[in-house]
């Protein structure tokens, strides 16, 4: 079987998700998470939260790092269970709208082999007023690395490399 | 009945498969997992995973039908 994380290219837009303006009332906007096993264009995306009714927009980027946990590492493969987290990541997105006063909301998340310095996760947020768009950015991520199936496997510099799961 | 099994990450590397069809008599996502990890010998205890059923998270106590896809998933490390 071919593994699922290989299978064709991933960059779904979730259907139109119900958003409330500066009114209060629904609009049509669109809130997205994806997963992707291309190179993110955080210009693209960054594109995806402009709305006239926001006059902040806060964007996250989880980038590759050369260690962790004390070992040098010199890159990452991501994995995910691309049906389901595509499905609890938008669950996230509609979660933050329900609780922060925010316009749109995209989030796309890598898999496949990641470089030191690529952008494996990239959140963004626009709002009327900082203060929404920060804590939404920040529950979607923390949301995100905790609850949607996908997992990192680091290869370190001296040859080993392990799948990570935390709460060992 | 036959299951159709997706496996992530370390249970990718233990199972030596993406995904296999099995067909065995357990009757609940319990039950399956038991036979799995013996014949894998898969390390986590069920306390550590979570149960997907046809692309949705349910229990381990869901009872099974012939040709479902089942998935143990181990403790998630995105972002």
């Amino acid at each position: 079987m071919e593994p699922p994380w290989r299978c064709g290219v991933r960059l779904v837009w979730q259907p139109l998700r119900k958003q409330r303006d500066s009114r209060g009332m629904a609009s049509t906007g669109p809130s997205v998470f994806a997963i992707s096993d291309r190179p993110i264009d955080v210009t693209r995306l960054r594109s995806e939260l402009e709305s006239h009714a926001a006059g902040a927009a806060v964007c996250f980027e989880g980038r590759v790092r050369d260690h962790n946990d004390g070992r040098a590492v010199h890159g990452l493969s991501y994995q995910a269970y691309v049906e389901l987290a595509e499905a609890e990541g938008a669950r996230i997105v509609a979660e933050a709208h329900d609780r922060y006063a925010v316009e749109r909301i995209v989030c796309v998340h890598r898999i496949g082999e990641l470089a030191l310095g690529d952008v494996a996760v990239w959140a963004g947020v626009s709002a009327g007023h900082r203060g929404a768009a920060f804590d939404a950015c920040r529950y979607v991520i923390d949301e995100v690395k905790a609850r949607v199936p996908i997992w990192k496997r680091e290869h370190y510099v001296e040859g080993a490399s392990e799948w990570l799961h935390p709460g060992a | 009945m036959n299951y159709r099994l997706l496996y992530f990450a370390s249970l990718c590397d233990a199972a030596g498969c993406a995904g296999e069809t099995i067909s065995s008599n357990a009757p609940d996502a319990r039950a399956l997992y038991a036979e799995l990890a013996a014949r894998h010998g898969f390390a986590f205890t069920p306390d550590r995973l979570r149960v997907a059923v046809n692309g949705a998270f349910t229990g381990w106590d869901t009872r099974l039908a012939d040709n479902d896809e089942v998935v143990f998933l181990p403790p998630v490390s995105g972002g």
